[in-house]
């Protein structure tokens, strides 16, 4: 019986409608049924575009055309430019090195435990060659994952003690596609200003909103942490959704300086920021048995979100690998861009790396051997006129700057330049660090960049040493 | 052949009267390649193509099959069951009534803002997770035309994989990328690479500006410019970078790329960090690429309506997951006309394609000069690892000078160098055999025989006649995992792509032909592929093959008969 009402109802609306519809005034009608049309015609149009409102005629369109000049695809650049006149290393780079035709003592090559010539990691290289050939044909997902590249994710997992590692085929893509594939549009990374173009690259493609702290300074990192904390108690909704990321290297490459760990945990736990640590310059180098910053520390790793390193330096190989809890690592399998789209690194390289991690875990010592002979030189450093040691005393990759800059980064450049040209011609060979000057965020100063290994011999430190302080006389004076 | 199309004269308003997207309806999303209305379509046939403007020297026949309605559907269907099943499994996982396999945050760090958004991983979790299988299988031997697969098995519904200690041998590898079976271990190649590994070791530790630029690197750099015919080039240690690291270089602020809406991930990446502005033209399609031209000329930057400095065009030779090949000859006249550069990465199609393998600019008969950055990688065709940039001298020079790659990157290798020197002297017949040139033959031959055989077998395949890359549509879900394992089981080893390598329906199985493959291995192949499409019905195409028409200007044919 309701039923029954509600029908009778309904159906009495539905009569009332009809009538009114027959009611109404003609005009009314007209009306309302061009509203209906221009709303439809606003439905089904073409998205309104600027451009195409343009009430240029074709022919004006082509001259249009045919006036654009572009600018030349690269700018011209003079033939003396240093990059058009690199070195030439015929030979292998190692110890000893021949640049240039001429026979030196390598002070330039991030060969920090002297891996690069070692028989043991030729030998497993060649093995590896013999058995799998030289290149991968394809990308981790499609075949080109090989034993031995499970095997080296192992053996990093191990040895840095954490629960997995991942590798990459290229050490500059490690960090800069580790980063993106956590870090979207919208979250937040604290950054040290002076942190290493990978580093850069790896932040610009993530498109996150970034903050720059100064180099290695806890209180100005703090100041930006809370200044973060007053704005997330204003937008509580946003703060629960955007991630922080802390982004920081173990030893800069572009200063030399280690970073604060233990300080930068405790932050980490206070303001809830995960810490990405870049390790190239540390692991391999730092700690007892070389496993880098958190082991020179004592700091627990699993306080470490990711860590980063490539393995082109203390290991002497290609690539480069990530490492740390699963549950982080475990996502750049199918979200790390350099993992994901490029082919995998050729299985001789991971061999390579594998023996040499065999070496530094069968040599616990070089580390001790490598750090007496950071300090010495560093010691030996200390006191020439005009220049300034810029890295701390363990660093195997310090900087000399010059005490007083000639005003313009060219001449400073320049100058640099002679020194190293001058003691590249009493056979020791060194370089200057390379920046792109336009591309730096934080561009470091110019400066000479002094690799010690554990090859050098004391007596070859010292008289590099007495070189450089006897070159700085003869040009900066 | 009612196919062909009036010559019209004005080439960039049209396609040139090619027809790309054969397909029985006569209506289709103009969707992919370029595809022009057909005046001609008819019924259970592929149009093939006609030519016109003279900008090919050559049919250029490429063909997408329209998906079928049916098929389609059931696509959807699937990937609703499969989206339904996943919701119900991830509410039986919330309540611990189904065991949780995945990796979870660390107890200490619970409160932090979560590393990963829940949805983000739904999709890894319920879909790619039952399929897991078929991708990152690892293998124990050279990558060459067999190649042994390490056996492993999952407990736990493939979140964990044990090894069970056998290997496949022999699994016919129909997956790398080996067009020219240069991944060897021993030969030419391989004894060369030893040599080098005995004399420079395996790193370098440090940059090419620094004291990382070894005499092996100059050798393969003049060596990589003389094979591709341009006045310098620049090698570099991963092919992946060479794109993103070294755009940048080339544009930046105020300077548009057009980029292909189907190009690789390394161009993306490179064009993003560049800072230009980036506009996407549809895949192949010239005439989504003349307007994108013409509009970006005549209106200028958004905004401030300055002109653009420069413009930039960026397209691949071989498409890696649609199997064609870039419409080159119609691309460089667009450029010309409006002073366009153009980006040309040859990764898939160097040593593929062209007579004498020198890729796309060679397969179609024009002069390197044409291209203003000629890119292409060192993994494929050369078994080796890296890639390159070739082009005007000025260029180069800039390059060295201002590539991120150069700057803070270790460089190449000295062993994986050597093997590219040996390798591209081998195809250029610089080692005293022709070796090499046979390679680059029968890699052709290879392709044309294989993709003609799956098509008369009734599977819709993509892309064009003579790319090695050959894709077969797959479209449903399940059939991702059914036809990896299927095939493995058969000892053929492929790669299946889907969602979101792929449109979401257009899930496929994609073949890489090799120079190293024989004739009966292919033939093998074609069986057991056969055999796997009737199991999995994969036979879609509602289009009968003309056997006449199929092949009308088989080039090794004509090389054959020559002799």
């Amino acid at each position: 019986t309701l039923g029954n009402k509600m029908a009778t109802g309904q159906q009495w609306v539905l009569v009332e409608m009809v009538q009114a519809f027959y009611e109404a005034p003609a005009y009314h009608l007209i009306l309302e049924g061009i509203l209906i049309l221009w709303i439809v015609r606003l439905l089904f149009s073409k998205t309104y575009k600027l451009q195409e409102r343009s009430d240029l005629t074709e022919k004006e369109k082509e001259e249009l055309i045919e006036e654009w000049q572009p600018e030349p695809l690269v700018p011209p650049i003079s033939k003396d430019h240093p990059a058009l006149n690199n070195n030439i290393v015929s030979g292998p780079p190692t110890h000893n090195i021949v640049v240039n035709g001429r026979k030196c003592i390598n002070f330039a090559s991030f060969n920090f435990l002297g891996l690069l010539d070692n028989e043991r990691v030729k030998n497993v290289a060649l093995a590896s060659l013999k058995k799998y050939g030289v290149g991968t044909c394809g990308p981790r997902g499609f075949y080109g994952t090989f034993d031995v590249h499970l095997e080296l994710e192992d053996r990093i997992a191990k040895f840095m003690r954490t629960e997995e590692a991942i590798i990459y085929s290229y050490g500059f893509a490690t960090i800069a596609s580790a980063i993106p594939a956590y870090s979207k549009r919208g979250d937040l990374v604290f950054v040290d200003e002076a942190a290493c173009f990978a580093i850069q690259k790896g932040l610009q493609a993530s498109r996150s909103n970034i903050k720059y702290f100064k180099h290695n300074d806890v209180e100005d990192l703090e100041r930006l942490l809370k200044e973060q904390q007053l704005e997330d108690q204003k937008n509580p909704r946003k703060a629960r959704v955007t991630r922080r990321f802390l982004v920081v290297e173990g030893l800069y490459m572009n200063t030399g300086y280690i970073c604060p760990l233990p300080e930068l945990v405790k932050l980490k736990y206070k303001y809830k920021v995960r810490i990405f640590l870049e390790e190239s310059l540390s692991f391999g180098v730092l700690g007892e048995h070389g496993r880098g910053v958190t082991e020179h520390f004592g700091v627990n790793i699993n306080d470490i979100d990711l860590i980063s390193a490539n393995m082109e330096n203390a290991l002497a190989s290609i690539g480069g690998f990530c490492c740390g809890r699963s549950f982080v690592i475990d996502h750049q399998r199918l979200s790390g861009q350099g993992y994901c789209f490029s082919a995998s690194l050729p299985p001789m390289l991971a061999s390579a790396a594998i023996e040499a991690l065999n070496i530094m875990e069968d040599n616990p010592d070089i580390f001790r051997v490598l750090r007496q002979k950071c300090q010495r030189i560093h010691c030996a450093l200390q006191g020439i006129s005009g220049l300034k040691v810029v890295g701390d005393s363990f660093c195997p990759a310090i900087h000399l700057v010059l005490a007083r800059s000639r005003g313009l980064r060219e001449n400073d450049v320049k100058l640099l330049q002679e020194i190293v040209d001058y003691c590249m011609k009493q056979g020791i060979a060194l370089t200057q660090a390379h920046y792109l000057d336009k591309e730096e965020k934080a561009l470091p100063l110019p400066s000479v960049r002094v690799v010690t290994t554990i090859k050098l011999t004391e007596e070859e430190l010292d008289k590099a040493a007495a070189l450089i302080k006897k070159a700085a006389e003869c040009i900066l004076h | 052949m009612e196919s062909k199309l009036a010559p019209n004269g004005d080439i960039y308003s049209t396609v040139n009267g090619f027809m790309e997207k054969a397909h029985s309806e006569g209506k289709v999303a103009a969707r992919k390649n370029g595809f022009v209305k057909p005046a001609f379509a008819q019924n259970g046939k592929i149009l093939h193509v006609a030519q016109n403007g003279g900008l090919y020297k050559k049919p250029f026949n490429q063909s997408f099959e329209e998906t079928p309605m049916l098929v389609a559907v059931l696509t959807y269907m699937g990937y609703g069951i499969l989206t339904l099943f996943g919701y119900l499994r991830d509410f039986l996982r919330e309540w611990k009534i189904e065991k949780c396999h995945h990796a979870t945050e660390r107890e200490e760090q619970k409160d932090f803002v979560p590393l990963y958004q829940d949805f983000e991983n739904f999709y890894t979790r319920n879909l790619y997770m039952r399929i897991r299988d078929s991708w990152n299988r690892p293998i124990c031997s050279v990558p060459g035309a067999k190649f042994d697969v390490m056996e492993r098995v999952s407990h736990d519904y493939n979140w964990t994989f044990k090894f069970t200690g056998t290997v496949i041998k022999d699994v016919l590898n129909m997956g790398s990328y080996n067009y020219l079976g240069f991944a060897e271990s021993q030969g030419f190649c391989a004894n060369a690479a030893t040599k080098a590994t005995i004399q420079y070791g395996v790193g370098v530790c440090s940059t090419r500006q620094e004291i990382g630029n070894l005499d092996k690197h100059e050798e393969l750099e003049k060596l990589v410019a003389r094979f591709l015919g341009v006045e310098a080039a620049m090698a570099f240690g991963m092919g992946f970078a060479t794109n993103s690291m070294n755009i940048p270089a080339l544009v930046g602020k105020g300077c548009l790329i057009l980029s292909d809406e189907l190009n690789h991930a390394s161009l993306v990446l490179g064009a993003r960090l560049s800072g230009a502005t980036i506009r996407v033209f549809k895949h192949n399609n010239m005439q989504s690429l003349d307007k994108l031209l013409k509009d970006a000329i005549v209106h200028g930057q958004p905004r401030t309506r300055r002109p653009w400095k420069k413009i930039l065009i960026v397209v691949e030779g071989i498409y890696s997951m649609e199997g064609s090949i870039v419409r080159l000859p119609e691309i460089v006249a667009l450029k010309k006309k409006y002073k366009a550069y153009l980006y040309l990465d040859e990764a898939h199609s160097i040593g593929a394609l062209g007579p004498s393998g020198r890729g796309v600019v060679e397969y179609f008969d024009l002069s390197p000069e044409d291209v203003d950055v000629m890119m292409g990688t060192f993994t494929k065709s050369f078994g080796a690892a890296g890639g390159y940039i070739g082009g005007k001298k000025e260029l180069v020079d800039y390059l060295r000078s201002h590539s991120h790659s150069t700057v803070y990157a270790t460089s190449m290798s000295a062993p994986i160098a050597e093997q590219i020197i040996a390798s591209m002297k081998c195809i250029m017949g610089e080692d005293g055999t022709t070796l090499g040139q046979t390679r680059v033959q029968q890699l052709a031959a290879n392709t044309r025989y294989f993709r003609r055989r799956l098509k008369e077998m009734g599977f819709i395949i993509y892309g064009n006649d003579d790319s090695p890359v050959v894709p077969l549509m797959l479209y449903m879900p399940a059939k991702i995992g059914a036809f990896g394992r299927e095939m493995l089981k058969r000892n053929v080893g492929v790669v299946v792509v889907g969602f979101p390598a792929t449109p979401i329906i257009e899930s496929r199985a994609r073949f890489c032909v090799s120079a190293a493959h024989t004739r009966e291995m292919l033939d093998t192949a074609l069986k057991v592929i056969g055999e796997v499409g009737d199991l999995l019905q994969l036979k879609y195409s509602r289009h009968k093959l003309d056997p006449l028409l199929d092949c009308p200007f088989d080039e090794t044919l004509n090389e054959e008969n020559k002799d």
